[in-house]
């Protein structure tokens, strides 16, 4: 018998039954990520007392962290999976789900509530329409860049996990939604809408509910200065809470 | 407007049909198997094409033309690709005004950067991670209309049949919620399938792991052409990983990385020695031709492996980070080495399939009614696709299906809501039965390990050369495995939530598309693109300068061939040796 990697991993078969810990044990390979050892029990869905189960279910895509569907909690620290080398952690390695998200079955969590919530801070850039009108406004490079920073957002919840602020007795939309209100307010088409979104952060579950625990900055695995566009943010609603009512 | 649209897929060209349906008020119903941020189409990495000139170099879009053509070795139709690559600026300028964070010139202008088969700067990116950029874009503006009720959303959906009426319209689709795994039938009046590639029929790729290809291999069963399915393109520069084959953008390349190998213990850069016209910049297949005759022909691979240098520990770190990031990035996390310090070990890999559903030059397929955009259709590329090109020939696919679905269906004599309940009722109830049959398979075969066994023959054989006796071996080892796919057990598991019987599902679409791939590939005999056959060496413009066209029959694919529309430029021998033949609009 060859290496192998022992995993311990939160099951659930769906949202009304009992989760419990099953341990497996596969093979092991160079370089090997948590999501191959997630594969090889697809392969061979036998746990280690050697009972046929059903294999585990969890979420993934791109494998290269830029889908951030792979998102869970290893070894109690939530990140993707796919960027998750067996290597570098601790064994057995213990997989559960995000627990600020509806669960669906084993590792696999609804984060629709995400999506819903750039919907509510209007996180678009109103554009006349889609027919030729040449290109956009020039941008600095230094603006760019910026800007690029806060737009690689996955949407993969990592920031929502860590936040203490956002749990079941709140509405907190987190600091995704946030940073990417910043983003498009910093755009000069997205500035001249900029008060509603600005009004949408005012709301319940808006900006007032962050607690700047700023977990979230340092779980965020694409390095988005969150806790910066927060600030911002922060200064930017109180303005806007001063004069917006004297329709400045 | 009363009628509904379907969009199948939220990536690119499915995003931006459904953008275009509805901003002019057609209410569009759209599917996608996960949240349309996590599509295939963030994986993009290098940027999109366009003609813009913003270095002054004289590029203009008739050139973007002939390389396109050229680099796809004459097998595309070119008038849909001339009208595509004249719309690439203003498409451009349209994802800009979207607020896409394009990284700029000093002066604020969209920057541009070269990639492969072209002498020109004319890719538009946003680091290294242009895709998602695009994607992220989109998916706001979709929102917006999704606010204003004109988009519904379904995302983590499957799509299962098409509803086809008594002339053979496509009428609606049969679709799966994969929580509940409960089966849904939804009437349209149109459907545009924008549902992406098959890169998974290989086993690993740098593909996406949704990107089986089993939506197209539906409409392929149920009477939809495929055309040049055994064009796939390898990729030259990826790394391996046990569960997926990580790209390592062209771009790299094209912002200065230089390919190399030992030779008599001193670096030899054989891109630059073979093609001293492009170098590095050489397109895809012929650059992944070249390093797999380095590596087996030659056995100078790095380590004995087939693996070469892909080196940019020369080039400035800031240059690197700014526009190289995204890339470096992943490379760091899953190899651990810094490739600013130190050459990066990369390979060949699949990568993109030119081939894909037939359409016409409104992006219908052979079924009326059923539209198609992006990587599932085959319209753009010919016989292998330059970099930085399928961005912009998924979102300009998209912006003709909307619209011309649109068109469509104003001209239907009887919308979806005349037609009897019972066509709809026989479809839902037909696809809830294949259900449950998939369900009751209680036998021995795993399908992941079949899955596995699939990929290791395609990649094996179908790939960078292809000979006739190992490709008849090939189309014989999927019928066994089709055979084998009879005893698969899906286990006990519940349907809520399960994975196993989706994706068993997807592998049979898979076996059917693998052997259109295959034995579309034995039987070209001829070297066009991406497709090699040292027994056929040679480019066959008489015999061969035609597109493969493959219909569905239940004892295999059925193939005919149709003529290529050559009406622009007059086909001439693909080299990059020597720098490209100069051509003119109209002469």
């Amino acid at each position: 018998m060859g290496k192998e990697v022992t995993l311990i991993i939160k099951r659930c078969k769906d949202p009304n039954s009992t989760s419990y810990w099953e341990e497996f044990r596969v093979p092991y390979f160079s370089k090997m990520n948590v999501v191959s050892a997630l594969m090889e029990i697809q392969k061979n869905p036998v746990n280690s007392k050697g009972e046929i189960v059903t294999p585990v279910a969890w979420d993934c895509n791109c494998l290269e962290e830029v889908c951030g569907a792979c998102t869970m909690l290893i070894n109690g620290k939530v990140r993707q999976s796919c960027s998750a080398l067996v290597d570098k952690l601790e064994q057995p390695i213990r997989l559960a789900p995000l627990t600020k998200f509806p669960l669906v079955r084993d590792l696999v969590v609804d984060r629709k509530v995400m999506f819903a919530n750039l919907s509510k801070v209007n996180a678009w850039i109103e554009i006349d329409g889609t027919h030729d009108m040449g290109p956009g406004p020039k941008i600095p490079q230094k603006i760019q860049e910026l800007a690029y920073e806060l737009s690689k957002c996955m949407t993969c919840g990592c920031c929502m996990e860590a936040c203490p602020n956002v749990n079941k007795n709140s509405k907190f939309i987190g600091p995704a939604a946030i940073a990417q209100v910043d983003l498009i307010n910093s755009h000069p088409t997205g500035a001249l809408q900029q008060e509603k979104r600005l009004q949408a952060l005012m709301g319940e579950g808006g900006i007032a509910d962050c607690g700047n625990a700023q977990n979230c900055e340092k779980v965020c695995p694409k390095g988005i200065p969150l806790t910066r566009s927060i600030a911002k943010l922060n200064r930017a609603t109180t303005i806007q809470s001063i004069f917006g009512w004297l329709g400045k | 407007m009363d009628g509904k649209v379907i969009v199948i897929g939220g990536g690119l060209a499915g995003l931006m049909a459904t953008l275009k349906l509805a901003e002019s008020g057609q209410k569009v119903d759209l599917f996608s198997l996960v949240p349309c941020k996590r599509s295939h189409s963030v994986c993009a990495q290098g940027g999109i094409n366009a003609a813009v000139n913003t270095k002054g170099e004289g590029d203009s879009t008739w050139e973007h033309f002939d390389d396109t053509i050229y680099g796809g070795d004459f097998l595309a139709n070119q008038p849909p690709v001339k009208a595509m690559i004249e719309a690439a600026p203003s498409i451009i300028y349209l994802m800009d005004r979207m607020g896409v964070t394009f990284n700029r010139t000093p002066e604020g202008f969209i920057d541009v950067r070269r990639l492969g088969g072209a002498k020109y700067s004319r890719t538009v990116f946003a680091g290294a991670t242009t895709g998602q950029q695009l994607i992220y874009a989109l998916d706001e503006q979709v929102r917006r209309y999704e606010s204003q009720g004109l988009v519904n959303r379904y995302e983590e959906w499957e799509f299962l049949s098409l509803v086809l009426d008594d002339e053979g319209r496509c009428r609606g689709i049969t679709v799966q919620d994969l929580k509940s795994l409960e089966i849904e039938v939804f009437p349209a009046d149109a459907v545009i399938l924008a549902t992406g590639g098959p890169g998974m029929i290989f086993g690993r790729s740098t593909n996406s792991t949704i990107n089986t290809g089993n939506a197209a291999a539906i409409a392929y069963m149920q009477g939809a052409t495929f055309a040049n399915g055994e064009f796939i393109q390898i990729h030259p520069s990826a790394i391996p990983g046990r569960d997926k084959l990580r790209l390592m953008s062209e771009s790299i390349r094209g912002d200065g990385g230089r390919v190399w190998v030992y030779k008599d213990g001193k670096p030899w850069y054989f891109l630059e020695e073979w093609y001293p016209a492009y170098g590095n910049m050489v397109p895809r297949d012929i650059a992944t031709r070249a390093i797999f005759k380095v590596c087996v022909d030659m056995k100078l691979g790095v380590d004995g492996e087939n693996k070469v240098y892909l080196d940019i520990s020369h080039l400035d770190p800031h240059e690197i980070d700014r526009k190289l990031a995204g890339v470096v990035d992943i490379y760091e996390k899953f190899v651990g080495d810094d490739p600013r310090k130190v050459p990066m070990q990369t390979f060949p890999a699949v990568h993109y399939s030119m081939g894909g559903l037939w359409v016409d030059y409104n992006q219908m397929t052979s079924i009326p009614g059923l539209f198609a955009a992006g990587e599932c259709e085959y319209q753009y590329h010919g016989a292998n696709r330059l970099g930085g090109n399928s961005l912009v020939a998924a979102l300009y696919a998209g912006m003709v299906a909307g619209p011309k679905a649109i068109e469509y269906t104003a001209g239907l004599t009887k919308s979806h809501a005349e037609l009897p309940p019972e066509l709809y009722e026989l479809a839902k109830k037909e696809t809830q039965e294949k259900n449950r049959a998939l369900f009751t398979m209680q036998g021995t075969e795993n399908p992941y390990r079949l899955h596995e066994e699939l990929g290791e023959w395609m990649v094996d054989n179908v790939t960078i050369v292809r000979e006739n006796d190992r490709l008849k071996a090939t189309d014989e080892k999927i019928q066994e495995l089709m055979e084998r796919y009879k005893n698969i057990g899906v286990g006990a598991g519940e349907a809520w939530g399960n994975q196993i019987v989706p994706f068993t599902r997807r592998l049979w679409g898979m076996l059917t598309l693998a052997r259109v791939i295959t034995l579309g590939a034995m039987l070209r005999n001829e070297s066009r693109g991406g497709h090699y056959k040292p027994e056929f060496p040679e480019r066959d413009d008489e015999n061969w300068l035609k597109t493969t066209k493959a219909n569905y029959s239940p004892s295999g694919p059925r193939f005919s061939y149709e003529p290529v529309d050559i009406s622009s430029i007059k086909p001439r021998k693909r080299r990059y040796d020597v720098a490209k033949e100069v051509t003119k609009q109209n002469g």
